[in-house]
């Protein structure tokens, strides 16, 4: 090797040391930029009264989202009573049971549905539950979330079962105990971080969803009441008041927009936060 | 071929009473995963409150063989089986007979240990009757020290039963696995090459172990390691091609097999 | 290998041996001082094949043979025990030879040549059959012994009459008699070794089975 073919590799090396290096801080850009933003924008407007209180009448300063935050967890609740027992026990059919072929089929449909845009489901849930209750509903609105979550939390459960090691099924179908109760209490026992960990993804992506809600939820001004009754989100009210008129408005979507950053951000770290606990106890 | 319950009398002859009954009467015994004829018609004889182990070269049929004793080689979704196996006279392949009944009374030790990650110590040697309904403390209690007793490990572990599992070193939780099988109190053990995955030390104690269960269990162990069949077994299996193609007292196939094969792959000239 | 290696060695020493017992006789028989004292000597290499021997047993074991090769290993430090003993009673006759060559001979006619010829013969047929693992051949060499034994005996009581009879002759065919019982055990620690391959080819052990040679060999000998 010459020395001028080892000069030459060296910056070869080097150069795409800093190409990475700079397309890794790209990465990241768009993060700062956006969380940068929300902060100047919105930080001056969360207050004690943006938790607590109603959105005042239009064109009135002051007020806030406090029912949107409220109603942004009614939903995520219903979205969990539908999403999570659907989806995990259909991970866990995937995982443990089943044919080849029906589960290819399962996982294509599941993979597919993914990549439904949300304002289709939207329109779905709105033609299978609004049109025939004639109103729009909370209800409609945890439903349509709750089906977006399925095939999400059907797929990372059936991803982190696999993961368990094959050895603790055998082990334990040798001692004679039967196969479903192996599945729930020493598979799923031991991927139930793992499982988690999904299901609390799953959550924190729709979350953030406003198209499906437009058709389903609607919006509320008020105290939510009742399920079969329209219900404020955040999302939802984020987006009323950035195309409405006043800077007061404005002023409350950005408030909004950075807490709804700061609560998907939040299910982030803690789902960090649990895994990292789970390497550290197996090694 | 095959079943050799020898009633020629050596000086070598390990069982200790003439009325030793058969554990496991094997007749006829074929296993095929799809259209793989992976066992080829095998009969032979367990005996009781004895260790028989299983030698030959990877790929032989050893391990699809003790599979087919308790039945695990179900879980192989194309597998199959044709013959006869009999435990203490009952047929363990009945259609009216469950397996989950025939793994109780039959258990399982594995090469690689595996004791359940998210459960402490007492809790796996506990797991197999708790997950089968058990509820009384006191037995659970009981049947804890005594499984632990059982598989040495007692004395290790008595201070600290609600540690983890997993904090055991290797060779003490493959003997918690072994405590975990006993607790369930089957009438015969398996063990697939349970030491191969040990250092010396372990490795030792597990065979000391396992001579000291012999007393009261029926053992079948499969293992690569001659020595090892040697200094534990009282009878030994060579299996050769998913062919059982002897089958004696183990100082026999040690110091004299009647074929070839068997002496080819004993003194080391293939496998 | 080492096996090969062990077979080597044990083939040597035999080899040592027989030369010892050929040579030892003849200084006997023609009354050969000067060889006689070189038997005497060469038995330390005789020995010393026995410790080399022993020693690379030893190491064998430690490596676990089984089987034929674990017979080989024990089979392997018996015959080399014998061996050595047959090396010692060769030079035992050496000795006998060196002192009957220094006294006039004695006049009587006993059967020692033939004696000597049936003790080599059975010494090398087993040692033949160790190399050829002939396992028949083994079996036919242990009721020779008897023949050996029966003339030992014959020749002991020609010589006590004799030795009755001439006083003066008593501590040369004593001399005699030595050799004799020296040659009858060569006798039978060739039968040993027979014995030794019978065990190594059929693992059958057929010692101290009263005059028994029958037997069919095993399947895969």
């Amino acid at each position: 090797m010459t020395a001028a073919n080892h000069h030459w590799r060296n910056f070869k090396s080097r150069l795409m040391q800093v190409v990475t290096f700079l397309c890794a801080i790209l990465v990241v850009t768009p993060l700062v930029l956006v969380f940068y933003h929300l902060v100047k924008e919105g930080f001056s407007s969360i207050n004690w009264a943006f938790f607590t209180q109603l959105p005042k009448p239009v064109g009135e300063t002051g007020g806030g989202m406090a029912n949107a935050i409220v109603g942004t967890f009614i939903l995520l609740g219903q979205a969990a009573v539908l999403g999570v027992p659907i989806g995990v026990l259909g991970g866990v059919f995937l995982s443990e049971y089943g044919g080849t072929k029906l589960n290819w089929a399962i996982r294509f449909a599941a993979d597919i549905l993914n990549g439904v845009p949300s304002i289709t489901w939207g329109i779905v849930v709105y033609a299978l539950m609004v049109v025939p209750m004639h109103t729009f509903s909370a209800l409609a609105g945890g439903v349509v979330l709750g089906m977006m979550m399925i095939p999400l939390v059907m797929r990372t459960t059936e991803e982190v079962l696999q993961l368990v090691p094959g050895g603790y099924r055998e082990a334990a179908l040798a001692l004679g105990i039967a196969k479903w109760r192996t599945i729930v209490q020493i598979v799923m026992r031991t991927a139930l971080k793992g499982i988690v960990t999904g299901v609390l993804l799953a959550l924190a992506r729709v979350a953030g969803e406003t198209a499906p809600l437009l058709f389903t939820a609607l919006g509320n001004r008020f105290w939510p009441h009742s399920l079969t009754e329209p219900i404020a989100a955040m999302p939802l009210q984020i987006f009323a008041y950035a195309i409405g008129p006043y800077n007061d408005q404005h002023r409350q979507a950005w408030a909004g927009a950075l807490v709804l950053l700061l609560l998907v951000l939040s299910i982030n770290i803690g789902v960090r936060f649990l895994t990292r606990d789970r390497f550290q106890r197996n090694v | 071929m095959a079943d050799n319950t020898t009633t020629r009398p050596t000086a070598a002859a390990p069982s200790p009473s003439a009325a030793n009954a058969m554990a496991l009467n094997v007749r006829n015994l074929s296993v095929f995963f799809g259209e793989n004829h992976v066992l080829k018609s095998v009969s032979l004889n367990i005996a009781a409150r004895a260790v028989t182990a299983i030698i030959g070269p990877s790929g032989c049929g050893k391990s699809t063989f003790l599979r087919a004793l308790n039945r695990m080689h179900e879980l192989v979704p194309e597998a199959r089986m044709t013959g006869d196996i009999r435990l203490f006279g009952d047929d363990i392949y009945a259609p009216s007979v469950e397996s989950v009944l025939v793994r109780r009374r039959v258990g399982m030790v594995f090469q690689k240990s595996n004791p359940f990650p998210t459960m402490s110590i007492a809790e796996n040697v506990t797991v197999g009757l708790r997950l089968n309904g058990a509820r009384d403390r006191k037995l659970l209690a009981e049947r804890t020290e005594q499984s632990l007793r059982m598989a040495a490990l007692w004395d290790e572990v008595k201070d600290r039963l609600h540690a983890p599992a997993i904090s055991l070193s290797g060779g003490q939780q493959q003997r918690l696995c072994i405590a975990r099988a006993l607790a369930v109190q089957p009438e015969v053990l398996l063990m697939d090459e349970p030491a191969s995955a040990l250092d010396p030390l372990a490795t030792a104690k597990i065979e000391d172990l396992i001579l000291e269960l012999k007393k009261d269990y029926t053992i079948v162990i499969v293992t690569h390691n001659m020595q090892q069949a040697a200094r534990i077994s009282d009878f030994t299996a060579f299996f050769y091609l998913g062919e059982l193609v002897e089958f004696d007292v183990t100082t026999k196939i040690f110091t004299s097999p009647a074929k070839k094969q068997t002496e080819d792959y004993v003194t080391g000239r293939f496998g | 290998m080492e096996l090969d290696v062990l077979k080597q060695k044990l083939l040597t020493m035999a080899s040592h041996a027989e030369t010892a017992v050929n040579q030892a006789l003849q200084a006997l028989i023609q009354r050969d001082r000067d060889l006689a004292l070189r038997v005497k000597d060469d038995d330390r290499v005789i020995d010393q094949f026995e410790v080399e021997i022993d020693d690379l047993v030893i190491q064998l074991l430690t490596k676990a043979p089984l089987a034929t090769n674990l017979r080989l290993v024990t089979v392997a430090m018996k015959i080399s025990q014998n061996l050595e003993r047959v090396g010692d009673e060769a030079t035992k006759i050496a000795k006998r030879a060196r002192d009957l060559s220094q006294e006039p001979p004695v006049k009587i006619t006993i059967e020692l040549p033939r004696m000597a010829s049936l003790a080599l013969d059975m010494l090398k047929a087993a040692l033949d059959a160790f190399v050829n693992r002939d396992s028949a051949a083994a079996r036919a060499i242990v009721p020779r012994d008897k023949e050996v034994d029966a003339l030992n005996k014959q020749i002991h009581e020609i010589l006590a009459q004799y030795m009755v009879a001439h006083p003066d002759t008593i501590s040369r065919c004593l001399n005699w008699m030595v050799a004799c019982k020296s040659l009858e055990r060569i006798a039978d620690h060739a039968k040993n070794v027979a014995e030794e391959v019978v065990y190594l080819c059929e693992a059958q052990d057929i010692r101290h089975t009263a005059g028994k040679g029958q037997g069919t060999p095993a399947p895969n000998s």
